[in-house]
């Protein structure tokens, strides 16, 4: 009955794990789930501006850590959605402040109240890694067709699977025109050299800037290019096998999904 | 490595570089052995086949597999002929790798071909990779691989 | 504007020391090791002697930025615990004589590295070279604190995003007085400026108010140079190398009038005011 327990975690920073959990979550709540998000990136905040909810931050994570609040105080609910909540990250704070039995508490806590509970792990292996997959029963990993952001992901992945989490890739800010010229490694390079199951592929659109600008995640928007995308995403994390579409077939994906174990 | 490719395939679309220069430094970072090591130690793993059988360098794979919780190497290396005499001063007594060799193509797994560097590494007393063994250079043997063919 | 000429430091020998100079962001994924890796290229080209340290242990890419990852051999660590002296750890940059990088351990955490020996060996570097470019990581912990500690100026690097605007105004916060950092604003793309779905070069300076030291647009070209481990900066036909070698001039102290970028910049000025300064908080 307890919730699954997923860290979007990534090594490098920047490549997109705020703006993934935040759809993928969006996502899942559009589809009934109860979802809550966890900023786990203490002192360096983001979660809650790409959701626009940075002013109705109350208590953080820290708060509820140290029992200076109750849980529920400090969950935002997110009004557009059914049932979306964040658990901001404090933002005064290192991330010495929490440790990771309390994480792992704590994760339980929101399992008990929720379907999903996504993690917001900050970039880098140091302490606030540690503790953000600590709490976590499977991991998502996001990475860019970059070489630098594909070793920080290699690195990733060996640290999760020492500690035997389960986990898929999303490849993010892929950009067909330059796959296509060969001046970009295609979703099918990244997958076969980090040897990882393929959860979702987004494509590099400027859609992100401009709505996380205003807050807002772009599974809202009716016309959005990547909303599908998302969706899918969030299909396949529940156990659907979705095709890979036809904007992500820029390579040979037929092949690779043939190769896909679950959804 | 790359430069060599570059050479035998013409230009290469900066894509294909990315893809090799990670699977190298990604096997570096695994293995905790410098690139240069690495290198040399393909290297010699090779001129040791090279001395009973001949080998199609070009085809030739040589990387690494996580398999289960301890690292394989995989090789694959494609043999064009017999060997052309016999072994020069391998005190190892491949004797038998000779007769196996006919036609064979070694057990095959295999991405781009990292081809040897030009340079040979500086022998460094104090590197961190393994000491390189000259000694025993019997069998085409990398660790994990059935080396001898059908 | 630009960087105000450096009296030449001096240890106690009378010897002139170097500019150990930290490229932090707090947001990962900005472009700080692309900037650390360009300006060195940049400072070098001027026949400045210039070490570049990859302060990111366990997440090392200066090298393979540099393309240099196949003749690491040695790396901080090695250089820290003594179990390889400095020289064997430098490896020289393929294309400059000048240039040299000390590459971060790999298998290692950031733990693992003692402040007081990292500000020695820093110390150590600028008895030797003009500028020492030290590659933060991102985040704001064990990792920055090493890497801020042995430098005494600071370069920031921003992309015009709300989350990299509030992480760098944390990390300025936590750089304190002891720095007066300098900005560079990357990846900023005019179509999406002149759009109104970016934040201009204005708008986030309006809310960082830190001396500008250049901006650098977004450009599919960054991505190759990546794969090639070949910094734009080598080149003398791109705008985005200019804009790097425009950068490097001022840091060298130089008062460098209006390059492209500049030029670029005061017309997004124009813009920026269209939209007033819509930067958050």
């Amino acid at each position: 009955m307890s919730a699954r327990k997923i860290v979007f975690t990534s090594g490098k920073g920047g490549v997109g794990k705020t703006t993934t959990t935040v759809n993928v979550g969006a996502a899942l709540a559009q589809r009934g789930h109860r979802v809550i998000l966890v900023d786990a990136d203490i002192g360096l905040r983001n979660l809650d501006l790409v959701l626009g909810l940075e002013k109705r931050i109350v208590f953080d994570l820290v708060e509820v850590v140290e029992g200076r609040c109750q849980l529920r105080q400090a969950l935002i609910k997110d009004k557009r959605f059914e049932s979306l909540s964040i658990l901001p990250a404090a933002q005064t704070r290192d991330k010495e402040a929490v440790n990771e039995e309390q994480m792992i508490k704590l994760m339980n806590d929101l399992a008990e109240i929720a379907d999903y509970v996504l993690i917001d792990c900050p970039a880098g292996i140091e302490g606030g890694f540690r503790n953000a997959i600590a709490g976590a029963s499977e991991a998502v990993v996001v990475t860019t067709p970059e070489v630098s952001a594909i070793r920080d992901a290699d690195r990733v992945i060996g640290k999760l699977s020492e500690r035997s989490l389960p986990m898929r890739l999303i490849v993010n800010r892929i950009r067909p025109a330059m796959v296509r010229t060969g001046d970009m490694l295609s979703v099918d390079d990244v997958c076969e050299i980090l040897s990882a199951e393929l959860l979702g592929i987004v494509p590099d659109d400027e859609e992100v800037i401009d709505t996380t600008n205003r807050g807002e995640p772009v599974v809202l928007g009716e016309a959005s290019r990547l909303r599908s995308i998302y969706e899918k995403i969030a299909r396949r994390l529940e156990g659907d096998l979705v095709p890979f579409t036809n904007l992500e077939q820029t390579g040979i994906f037929g092949r690779l999904f043939g190769a896909l174990k679950a959804g | 490595m790359i430069e060599f490719i570059n050479k035998l395939f013409g230009r290469q679309n900066s894509g294909a570089t990315a893809k090799e220069r990670l699977r190298l430094v990604l096997m570096s970072d695994h293995l905790s052995l410098a690139p240069e090591m690495i290198e040399a130690m393909k290297r010699d793993i090779v001129d040791v086949i090279s001395r009973y059988v001949e080998i199609d360098n070009s085809k030739m794979d040589v990387h690494f597999e996580h398999q289960d919780k301890s690292l394989a190497m995989l090789a694959n290396i494609p043999i064009t002929g017999v060997a052309r005499n016999n072994p020069p001063g391998g005190p190892g007594n491949g004797s038998k790798a000779d007769d196996d060799a006919q036609a064979a193509s070694a057990e095959a797994r295999a991405e781009s071909a990292p081809a040897p560097q030009a340079a040979a590494p500086k022998p460094q007393g104090s590197g961190n990779g393994p000491r390189r063994k000259r000694k025993k250079s019997g069998g085409a043997q990398a660790q994990g691989t059935p080396a001898p063919a059908t | 504007m630009h960087q105000p000429a450096v009296e030449p430091l001096q240890d106690s020998a009378g010897k002139t020391l170097g500019r150990a100079i930290v490229i932090t962001s707090g947001k990962g994924g900005v472009g700080k090791t692309t900037t650390t890796a360009n300006l060195g290229t940049a400072l070098a080209k001027r026949g400045a002697s210039v070490a570049l340290v990859d302060a990111d242990v366990g997440l090392r890419n200066l090298d393979i930025v540099m393309g240099l990852e196949s003749r690491v051999k040695h790396h901080v660590l090695d250089v820290l615990e003594e179990t390889a002296t400095l020289d064997e750890a430098l490896v020289r940059d393929k294309h400059s004589q000048t240039l040299y990088l000390l590459a971060a351990a790999q298998t290692r955490e950031k733990d693992d590295v003692d402040t007081d020996k990292m500000i020695a060996l820093i110390d150590s570097l600028r008895e030797r070279f003009d500028y020492v470019l030290i590659d933060c990581p991102a985040g704001i912990e064990k990792g920055f604190q090493n890497a801020v500690a042995g430098a005494q100026e600071a370069i920031v690097v921003c992309t015009p995003e709300v989350s990299a605007v509030r992480d760098v105004d944390r990390v300025v916060g936590l750089l304190g007085n002891k720095f007066t950092p300098q900005l560079v604003i990357n990846r900023l793309r005019p179509a999406l400026v002149k759009k109104g779905k970016m934040l201009s070069v204005d708008d986030v300076n309006s809310i960082l108010r830190l001396p500008l030291l250049g901006v650098i647009a977004d450009e599919p070209d960054v991505i190759v140079s990546t794969n090639k481990g070949e910094p734009l900066a080598l080149r003398n036909d791109s705008q985005t190398a200019s804009a790097y070698h425009a950068i490097a001039a001022r840091i060298a102290g130089e008062d460098v009038p209006a390059p492209v970028v500049e030029q670029k910049e005061s017309f997004m000025d124009k813009l920026g005011n269209l939209f007033g300064g819509r930067g958050k908080r």
